[in-house]
């Protein structure tokens, strides 16, 4: 590759061909600031639309100066990152910026992580020039069950275009209006419920000010939880034990569930249950029908619909009910973990306890926004009265935490509750890219062949890669195997199974860059590929702590399906853990 | 074919048949009919002739007999007066503003005289929707010559010697720039034709569209043939319907005649043209914008590098050049590099199309040497400025060029001196202001122009014009301070500085420029607070001058606003803090009793 040397603030360096200003500046410890540009590495996405001007640097013989981001270095160039009319400018173009923003820090939700907030910082902001009473532009708010639109704090990034369109194909956002009106928004102004949005959420994670942030009810949770006649059991998602305590100044990938669960305990909740109880659940339901249409396939029947499509991710649903409406008949029925857990709590629990359906608050703590969408969807409700009453994210859960006067740090390691905190390896891995279709094999597996596996872990199964592919032999029967996460791969991959390119049996769609690891409700890891690598590689190890690491193994499984739903794909299990799918526009 | 004596043109550009022209051609070709002169006089319908204020204008050749503001009833008395008799209709001939005499014919006349027509060489010439009379004005024989005579190489050879500049706005040198894309290696590259128009009163693109469309494809072709491009877009405003029209009738005539297609003249040379209609987006005039949008993307700008001769129209080398600059190629190829090179100044070749518009005598289009002097075309061309008032300020380059002065009337206009005073040339307005207009006013409504048109991609763009504008609402509203003028140039820098396109680097030009040439104008407005012009309204003060004032009450019920008070026939008041700066009353007051300052 071609190397030559440039000269930033009297500085040599050696650069390759292609290198941006800002790389370059980088590489010898100059940190220009940034606001517009995004790095997304985990994902290998660096978006440099150069639109907000901050990164200006002065490149000697241009005319005007240069967006350091997407200004690539040339042969013997000389820049000069902080000289008076580079300084002034920056300082002028971001006074800027802040003169149509609302100054509303101290009560925004993303005060302390606003990347405008730090820049006005570092930059020494002290005062705004700019006309009294200037004009500010503003836009009806939106608010969704998943998150909330307030542009007046758009700074026009274009970061959430980049995710939306770019990485998770779902176009839900894009510029509108012209000028100093332009913002970011659905077409036509819609609302984000009426778009092709799929609540995943990922929008939120790059945001860079308070513009889209998440839907919160930890008020409504606070409330609940002060209710003497309520009775308030809570839901852990996987992936929040491997990320919550970041929040807490931990290293990534550091596992707290015990202290999680104290935490939760200290809250005030009356049981602390583990979704990863409902993720063997679903193994079992989804294990069935899997195991269902191969078997009715490999009796030559030609009109079984395979592959079978993972439906555990609530925005992999969304997508697919917008994208795939034609398709709709290939997920499994099988409802996600959250939903089961609901489920089964608001009836099998609720008459276990004798507690009223009504008097009994499922709380569940997730990595993802759209799992508050998939709480409030109908079909997940009975009477009016959800399965699932509230979804807090990870973060609401440490903001939660922190407002209770917690000490995070000097918490106990403790114990789920029983029967609903019981689970196994399997339902662990449910919160990472590949875990879900493992969980699967591992089950299906000894059922299918009767046999018991030597080897549990199927390495071939994991990894970050955005698309995988794998074969098990089971005892000479081989199945296929796709996985995807990042909706744009979900995409690609769908569109080659339409085309008769790929040929599955089963295939795993997760909406987010790494699986729930990667979720918007996680604490923000801004593309940083290691603290992803860092959350698998504790998910996976929770795993192989466990003693049981396969679903059907799980004897509070066994004992529920003896109990109370007679065995996988019951019609009571039909009833309960299962659902529709519904064409997005026509619901 | 018939051999007639005379040729009645017509004009058929959009500004001429909005005054009836078609009806006119309708007119005359009855009369013609009616008297049974079919065969000796021949009613054309051309492009604009330019001469827009005095419109509709008909041009009977071979004499030269230009009428104008023709109107259909008119028709008539030209038939059977100039065409069966010989005799000039005296009274729709062209009267000279100073000595008040009619002049016979265009060629005498102040309008035509300095001006040289290259790109509107045929425009007000021939039959736009004939392909014939464009091919017996020499039409298609530079492309003809070149795809069988010439290499790419040889061809872009003559264009960089010839020395023609983009006509755009930013006056890249057009053969580097065929040069650059001709280089770069792809399985399809393309040849765009910017028919995106935007600044406001400019309408030379759209002239040469509806006066001379095959030039400009013949061009494209030839561009395509030296780029290695078989395929052409015109990138067209949707509210241009009438060129778009033309340009239609055109390709497909050229098409019939094997010009446009598969082996154009017999060679293994391919290439065709299809239009794309823009919205009507300013910023669509630039380059990436246009693109962007033609792809069906949001028009906005990207940073370059890359260029689009590098990555363009669907990520392959794509060659942008504007109708103007695409008009002047075929004559180059055809009179040769150093006949083009020999006019003009030494950095800027050939000529350049303006639209002439504001106070002005005779607004309308122009095309003239590079190097004239504003005063040339101020003065001998555009007939001086309206109602003899005096000459303030012309502003080049359309909404982002500048404000040029007095002191500048005798500068050469060619590309970089207009940039060294602080303008540009921009596509080619020329907005002539006199006496009344206030300075600070006209920076505020060029701002205001491109506070809307700025597609908001751009933080200093998008929020930065905007405020400037504000500024100078402040300022025209009474309201202003002495540091915001200091303000003003600091903002407008940064702006410049920084912005993404070219439209917020030549945004503030306007401010910058005002605030340069006029700065006392902006001082009177913050310190003294009065508008020397008298134009900004919030600065008026309308007092009622007591001895003169009879007490009529005339004033009094004429205010909407209650704002004066006095016993009748008494002398009244007007309350300052009250009064909205209407006029009412001055325009109601019969003894001259109201003062405005």
């Amino acid at each position: 590759m071609e190397k030559f040397t440039i000269k930033i603030d009297n500085t040599e360096v050696e650069v390759s061909k292609g290198t941006t200003i800002y790389q370059a500046a980088k590489q010898i410890g100059i940190d220009i600031p940034v606001l517009c540009y995004l790095n997304l590495e985990h994902l290998n996405i660096e978006s440099r639309p150069g639109g907000c001007r901050i990164c200006v640097v002065e490149v000697e013989g241009r005319r005007n100066l240069a967006p350091s981001c997407s200004t690539e270095c040339t042969p013997g160039m000389v820049v000069n990152t902080h000289n008076m009319r580079v300084m002034n400018a920056r300082k002028t173009v971001l006074e800027l910026i802040l003169s149509d923003h609302p100054k509303e820090c101290l009560t925004c939700s993303s005060s302390g992580q606003c990347d405008l907030q730090h820049l006005s910082q570092v930059m020494g902001i002290r005062e705004i020039h700019a006309v009294e009473n200037a004009e500010m532009s503003t836009y009806r708010k939106d608010v969704s069950p998943a998150l909330k639109r307030d542009m007046d704090k758009c700074i026009m990034c274009r970061r959430c275009e980049t995710i939306c369109n770019d990485v998770q194909t779902v176009g839900a956002l894009s510029a509108v209006n012209r000028g100093f009106m332009s913002v970011v928004a659905p077409a036509f102004e819609q609302d984000l419920i009426d778009s092709p949005c799929t609540f995943c959420g990922q929008c939120v994670a790059v945001c860079p000010t308070g513009a889209l942030t998440p839907y919160d009810d930890t008020a409504k949770v606070l409330r609940a939880l002060a209710d003497p006649s309520k009775t308030v059991i809570v839901q852990t998602a996987p992936a929040v034990r491997a990320a919550l305590g970041e929040e807490f100044g931990l290293e990534p990938g550091t596992l707290v569930t015990g202290k999680m669960v104290a935490a939760l305990r200290s809250l005030g909740f009356d049981k602390i249950f583990d979704t990863d109880f409902a993720a063997d659940l679903t193994i079992m339901e989804e294990g069935a029908e899997l195991l269902g249409r191969i078997s009715k396939f490999l009796a030559g029947d030609k009109d079984v619909k395979l592959p079978i499509l993972t439906s555990c991710c609530p925005a992999w649903v969304n997508f697919f009910e917008e994208y795939y409406p034609c398709m709709l008949d290939i997920p499994s029925t099988a409802r996600s973990p959250q939903q089961m857990f609901g489920s089964i709590a608001k009836n099998y629990y609720a008459e276990l306890m004798g507690v009223k359906r009504e008097d009994l608050v499922v709380v569940s703590v997730m990595p993802c926004l759209a799992k508050k969408y998939e709480c409030a969807r109908e079909e997940f409700s009975t009477n009016g009265n959800p399965d699932v009453d509230f979804s807090i994210s990870t973060r609401e859960l440490a903001s939660l935490i922190k407002s209770c006067n917690i000490n995070f740090d000097l918490l106990p390691d403790e114990d789920f509750d029983n029967p609903l905190g019981e689970s196994t390896g399997a339902g662990v891995i449910f919160g990472v890219t590949g875990g879900v279709i493992e969980a699967a094999v591992r089950t299906a597996y000894e059922l299918f062949t009767g046999k018991k596996l030597d080897k549990i872990d199927f390495k071939e199964l994991r990894g970050l890669e955005g698309i995988r592919m794998a074969s098990i032999d089971f005892n000479g029967t081989m199945i296929h195997i796709g996985i995807a996460h990042q909706l744009g791969n979900a995409r690609k991959l769908l569109d080659g199974i339409r085309s008769g390119m790929y040929n599955f049996h089963a295939i795993e769609i997760m909406a987010c860059p790494g699986g729930c690891i990667g979720g918007a409700g996680q604490p923000l890891h801004h593309g940083n590929s290691k603290v992803i690598k860092a959350r698998s590689e504790a998910i996976y190890r929770e795993d192989s702590q466990k003693t049981i690491r396969k679903s059907h193994e799980n004897p509070y499984i066994v004992k529920l399906y003896e109990e109370y739903l007679g065995h996988p794909m019951s019609e009571k299990a039909h009833h309960l853990l299962h659902t529709h799918y519904f064409e997005k526009n026509k619901k | 074919m018939a051999q007639y004596k005379m040729h009645l043109l017509v004009c058929g550009g959009t500004g001429c048949r909005a005054s009836q022209s078609e009806q006119i051609v309708e007119n005359l070709k009855s009369e013609i009919k009616n008297l049974g002169l079919e065969n000796d006089a021949q009613v054309v319908t051309t492009g604009c002739f330019g001469f827009c204020e005095k419109g509709p204008i008909v041009k009977i050749i071979p004499d030269n007999t230009f009428y104008t503001q023709v109107k259909p009833e008119d028709c008539a008395e030209i038939v059977t007066e100039h065409v069966l008799k010989g005799r000039k209709v005296n009274r729709l001939l062209y009267e000279d503003p100073e000595t008040l005499k009619h002049i016979e014919d265009s060629k005498h006349m102040g309008f035509y005289q300095k001006q040289l027509r290259i790109a509107l060489r045929n425009c007000g010439f021939i039959d736009p929707e004939n392909i014939d009379e464009y091919i017996a004005r020499d039409g298609y024989a530079a492309i003809g010559k070149i795809i069988t005579e010439m290499t790419p190489e040889a061809a872009i050879d003559i264009m960089k010697k010839s020395g023609l500049r983009g006509r755009g706005g930013g006056g890249f040198p057009t053969g580097l720039k065929w040069e650059i894309a001709s280089k770069n290696k792809a399985d399809q590259k393309y040849v765009v034709c910017n028919a995106d128009e935007g600044d406001p009163g400019a309408f030379m693109d759209r002239s040469i569209l509806e006066g001379d469309p095959h030039s400009v494809i013949e061009a494209m072709a030839i561009c395509g043939y030296c780029i290695g491009a078989t395929k052409g877009i015109v990138y067209i405003r949707a509210e241009y319907p009438l060129a778009i029209k033309r340009l239609k009738v055109a390709a497909r005539q050229a098409r019939a005649y094997g010009l446009l297609g598969e082996k154009i003249l017999g060679t293994d040379f391919d290439f065709d043209i299809e239009l794309r209609y823009g919205a009507g987006a300013f910023v669509c005039g630039e380059e990436t914008a246009l693109i962007h949008s033609m792809e069906g993307h949001r028009g906005e700008p990207t940073v370059k590098p890359p260029f689009p001769a590098e990555k363009g129209y669907l990520g392959k080398p794509t060659n942008v050049n504007n109708v103007e600059t695409f008009a002047n190629v075929p004559a180059i190829f055809l009179k040769g590099a150093e006949w083009f090179a020999s006019i003009g100044t030494e950095k800027s070749k050939g000529t350049k199309v303006f639209a002439l518009a504001g106070k002005i005598n005779n607004v309308g289009l122009i095309e003239v040497p590079m190097g004239i002097t504003l005063r040339e075309v101020i003065f001998e061309i555009g007939g001086g400025i309206k109602d003899g008032k005096k000459f303030k300020a012309v502003q080049t380059g359309g909404p982002s060029g500048g404000c040029l002065t007095e002191k500048h009337l005798d500068t050469p206009i060619d590309f970089d001196n207009l940039i060294a005073a602080g303008s540009m040339m921009g596509s080619g307005g020329m907005i002539v202001m006199d006496e009344d207009d206030c300075m600070v006013s006209v920076a505020k409504f060029y701002l205001e122009f491109t506070v809307e048109e700025s597609c908001g991609k751009c933080a200093p763009c998008r929020i930065g014009n905007k405020r400037l504008h504000e500024i100078l609402e402040k300022i025209c509203g009474g309201k202003g301070v002495e540091e915001d003028i200091e303000y003003l140039k600091n903002l407008s820098r940064v702006i410049k500085d920084t912005s993404l396109c070219g439209l917020g680097q030549t945004s503030p030009n306007p401010v910058l420029s005002t605030i340069e040439h006029f700065y006392d104008e902006y001082l009177a407005h913050v310190k003294e607070r009065i508008c020397p012009a008298g134009s900004c309204k919030a600065l008026k003060l309308y007092t009622i001058i007591s001895d003169k004032c009879t007490g009529c009450t005339a004033c009094v019920r004429a205010c909407p606003v209650d704002a004066i008070t006095g016993e009748k026939r008494q002398p009244h008041v007007i309350d300052a803090d009250k009064c909205i700066r209407c006029g009412a009353c001055y325009d109601k007051c019969k003894f001259t009793a109201i003062h405005v300052q």
